[in-house]
């Protein structure tokens, strides 16, 4: 307290006048003013190199800022040195989990400058093994989203299903990740024996695994205490910072580039509806995906019963100059628009490539969306908007 | 008071997982065969080979050394010029660079590189990824035969 | 031949109480690692990756793995003592020790036949309860003396967690003592196997049908208490940094590990002495039941740890605030309404 010629405090209101006092007598370690939490480059949160700044005060979030950059590789650089089957090498790597869907706009680009068009069987196979690597990127998202919350088990269902696909991939490609797959004009193969009843096969086994996981995630009652209401983006704040793909239409806004866009593949010959939630929150996202996953297996076996027959490769020279233009494609991928602006130079490959990739812009919005948030709800969130490093960096 | 069916429907999932019997595959006991385009192991075909460079230059990593010199072989009747060949000194592919992106197998004119889906060649020591002319030579054993197209697509024309 | 057979159980041998209490301490202390390493192995790494479709280890020890969990000990045996510099040296030391008497102690009651029991207690039920609290106090020993933030607000998030779900562990309990009408365990197994239901007295009258919501809170509640999915948020804290055992190595990390094994062994054996009917099987008496107790005990506890795991490894977590609210707003109110059902129902009939 007070010794002589020291004054007394003045005990009479103001709470605020003896905190201090408190502070002092208990010898506090647990400072309850501002804690600064680095979710690291290196967690098993975040899905990948994401650094994310979060200031605490005490449970609650104040501020986050997410650094990324960890994973910069430098592709835009790399691509005014290389060719163009050289660049669907690197691209592929963006979204490595549904590594064919990345290559398709570059090349719809490309093929667009030049002139040429793909022929129909192309295009089919290419929006089948489109929709595959969605199915992929998907499953692997129904599972680790329940890891996020807690629950093991589901991870290694989706693991486990998406191998299906990751076969039916390489049965075709030659790779599981990175097919590598697509070239100016077509495909660089056809499909092999017995491959179309492989991937009905497949299908099946896909919708079996939705039905699963919405006994086992989706209609648990722990996960949906953990997602509903956590994450809320409203749809013009979410078209405002760029969002897109799932974690939109999640948010009530109706916009898919494979029905709204220019038209590109095959999808103005086949019917497939889109599906939107009216909450922004982490429930309706996982709702959304896993609609979007039946909805890409229907969309597969009717691409399958319609399979032309002819060639794969329109005739293009073999050396390949691609004259002189610019061009903007972009389309849906799994993550989100997919966007590439390449610009020729009239050599055998690109001036200058500008890649716009989804997952950048939904990170965005996280210093928006995480303030006051509790501290588990941050891991919810982040695993909801199902971001990869790679397209965030490139 | 949360539902029970929900929380007991995710209940019969695991049990029933737990009742069939689990996908492992016990590598090295079991293996599963890859598809036979799996993009395993290149291979090189060395009698096709003309030095033309074009797999070296093509190569996104620069992992292929090549190395040839020019020969000059009798001419093939009588009175003609004496012919120059190609001749392959050194070609190594280095496994530790090489992304398995295939461009050197699709560029080849002379159909001298194959893909092989085989995928055991781990060595302790990174130089020992390099697989030099010989070795490459041996995985041709272990090419598959080119295979029959699904329904639908056009015949393959030989090169 | 009677005779001779029951000289085998220990307590009929003709032996003064030094020897006798000797050997029960022995029993003790090596049931719970034995316990722990048992369950750790069929549940933890066999049953949770059978649904996850997936093998589990299988080289260890040649079937199946079964030496996994052994040779794992070993390797904690041998890591590097590592000791936070500004922690408290003793309590640090202390607190993985405290955390696994807990353990140890709950054994001292729980039978494993008629006259197989370390020390039938009056207050069975009582003992066995606060004893299992104090794992409180290590937990809170270990975030403490941890001299991290982190730990400290672990160790703090997971003491209120434990609290709060003693509770509905306790007011479960309450409502077998009522029918039962002694908190003696023995006394709890003798009612079960001496009761009938509705007349029938082929099955005794294991307490598991008429106090259904009682073994429901109890197993809800003794996964609380074992931290346990989906419960558990103090441990997988790993989330963002770990728990309150984040500046434990080797062999106190080992210690935490048998004592979380251990626990769940112990809460096990104590939902089937009052649920299932312990270590009665109906038919067998005398000293047959002294023979085949232990088995049936571990038979009936295999069964409550399954279940228990089955939910760990399915559902996925709640948050510090829903888990709090659920055990005051939901767990407890169901466990007074129990007892007062108990108690009309008992007075009725």
């Amino acid at each position: 307290m007070s010794t002589t010629g020291t004054p007394t405090p003045d005990l009479r209101l103001d709470p605020g006048a003896l905190r201090h006092l408190a502070d002092a007598q208990m010898n506090v370690e647990l400072d309850t003013g501002d804690m600064i939490l680095n979710l690291g480059p290196q967690h098993p949160a975040t899905h990948g190199t994401l650094r994310l700044v979060v200031r605490l005060d005490g449970e609650r979030v104040i501020s986050a800022d997410p650094v990324i950059g960890y994973m910069h590789r430098g592709y835009e650089k790399l691509s005014e040195f290389r060719t163009y089957p050289q660049i669907t090498t690197l691209i592929n790597r963006i979204d490595w989990l549904s590594s064919f869907a990345n290559e398709v706009p570059f090349m719809d680009g490309a093929e667009q400058l030049m002139g040429v068009e793909a022929p129909r069987r192309a295009t089919y196979i290419r929006t089948v093994l489109t929709e595959l690597s969605r199915i992929a990127t998907f499953l692997l998202f129904l599972g680790e989203m329940g890891l996020q919350v807690g629950a093991l088990t589901p991870a290694f269902y989706g693991f486990r299903d998406r191998e299906h696909i990751l076969n039916l991939i390489e049965a075709t490609t030659g790779g599981r990740f990175h097919p590598n797959f697509n070239r100016i004009g077509g495909l660089k193969d056809d499909l092999p024996w017995g491959w179309i009843a492989e991937c009905r096969d497949a299908m099946k086994i896909v919708f079996d695994a939705c039905d699963t996981f919405e006994n086992l995630v989706l209609g648990n009652e722990i996960f949906a205490a953990r997602t509903r209401g956590i994450g809320i983006v409203p749809g013009e704040v979410g078209a405002e910072y760029g969002m897109s793909g799932s974690n939109l239409r999640a948010c009530g806004v109706d916009w898919d580039l494979r029905r709204d866009g220019r038209p590109y593949l095959a999808y103005p010959d086949i019917d497939f509806a889109v599906h939107t939630h009216p909450d922004g929150d982490s429930f309706s996202r996982y709702v959304v995906r896993l609609e979007e996953t039946r909805e890409s297996a229907r969309m597969v076996l009717q691409l399958l019963d319609a399979m032309p027959s002819g060639p794969i490769m329109a005739k293009v020279p073999r050396i390949i100059k691609v004259p002189e233009g610019e061009v903007w494609v972009e389309t849906e991928n799994p993550l989100g628009q997919m966007g590439y602006y390449v610009v020729s130079k009239g050599a055998t490959g690109p001036f200058r490539v500008k890649i716009r990739s989804a997952s950048f812009s939904n990170v965005s919005i996280l210093p928006w969306l995480l303030r006051g948030v509790y501290v588990p709800d941050v891991i919810t969130i982040l695993g909801s908007l199902y971001f990869i490093l790679g397209d965030i960096d490139r | 008071m949360p539902k029970l069916p929900g929380l007991i429907g995710g209940l019969g999932v695991t049990l029933k997982t737990m009742l069939r019997p689990a996908v492992t595959v016990q590598y090295p006991h079991e293996k599963e065969a890859p598809a036979p385009r799996a993009r395993g192991v290149i291979a090189l075909k060395e009698e096709n080979c003309t030095v033309c460079m074009l797999c070296g230059r093509q190569c996104p990593d620069w992992c292929i050394y090549i190395e040839g010199h020019k020969e000059q072989r009798p001419p093939r009747r009588e009175g003609g010029r004496p012919r120059s060949v190609s001749v392959l000194d050194r070609f190594d592919i280095d496994y530790a660079l090489c992304m398995y992106c295939g461009i050197c197998v699709e560029v080849c004119p002379f159909d001298a590189l194959f893909w092989s889906p085989e995928y055991e060649y781990s060595e302790p020591r990174i130089a020992e990824l390099l697989h030099d002319k010989s070795r490459l030579g041996e995985w041709m054993e272990s090419v598959p035969e080119p295979e029959p197209l699904e329904v639908g697509a056009d015949p393959v024309k030989k090169k | 031949m009677v005779s001779a057979l029951s000289t085998i159980a220990p307590l009929a041998l003709d032996v003064g109480w030094g020897t006798t209490l000797a050997l029960k301490t022995i029993i003790v202390l090596m049931i719970i690692p034995a316990g722990a390493i048992i369950l750790g192995y069929v549940f933890l790494l066999k049953m949770m990756s059978h649904m996850q479709s997936r093998l589990g280890p299988m080289d260890p020890g040649g079937f199946h793995g079964w030496f996994q969990l052994v040779g794992d000990g070993i390797k904690f045996l041998q890591k590097e003592d590592v000791m936070p510099a500004e922690s408290d040296r003793r309590v640090f030391a202390m607190a993985p020790a405290v955390v696994v008497l807990s353990t140890f102690l709950i054994f001292a009651v729980i039978p494993m036949g008629p006259d197989l029991v370390v020390a039938d207690l009056d207050v069975g039920v009582f003992y066995a309860l606060a004893v299992s609290s104090l794992s409180v106090v290590g937990v809170l020993m270990a975030g403490w003396a941890s001299a991290n933030k982190f730990a400290l607000l672990g160790a703090l998030r997971a003491a209120a967690q434990l609290i709060a779900y003693e509770l509905p562990l306790l007011l479960a309990v309450v409502g077998v003592v009522l029918q039962a009408g002694t908190m003696s365990l023995q006394g709890i197994v003798y009612a079960q196997r001496d009761g009938d239901i509705f007349g029938f007295s082929g099955l005794g009258e294991p307490f598991i049908f008429t106090q259904f919501i009682g073994f429901v809170l109890f197993l809800v509640a003794a996964q609380a208490e074992l931290t346990q999915t989906p419960f558990d948020m103090p441990v997988a804290e790993s989330e963002l940094v770990s728990g309150y055992m984040v500046e434990y190595t080797g062999f106190r990390f080992l210690f935490f590990f048998i004592g979380e094994f251990g626990t769940a062994f112990a809460f096990a054996a104590l939902a089937a002495t009052l649920f299932l009917g312990g270590w009665s099987l109906p038919g067998v008496t005398g000293d047959w039941a002294n023979i085949l107790g232990p088995f049936v005990l571990f038979a009936k506890l295999m069964f409550v740890a399954f279940l228990m795991f089955w939910v760990r490894f399915t559902y996925p977590r709640l948050r510090e605030d829903q888990l709090q609210a659920l055990a005051w707003k939901v767990l407890i109110p169901l466990g007074l309404v129990n007892i007062v059902l108990t108690g009309a129902f008992k007075v009725g009939f």
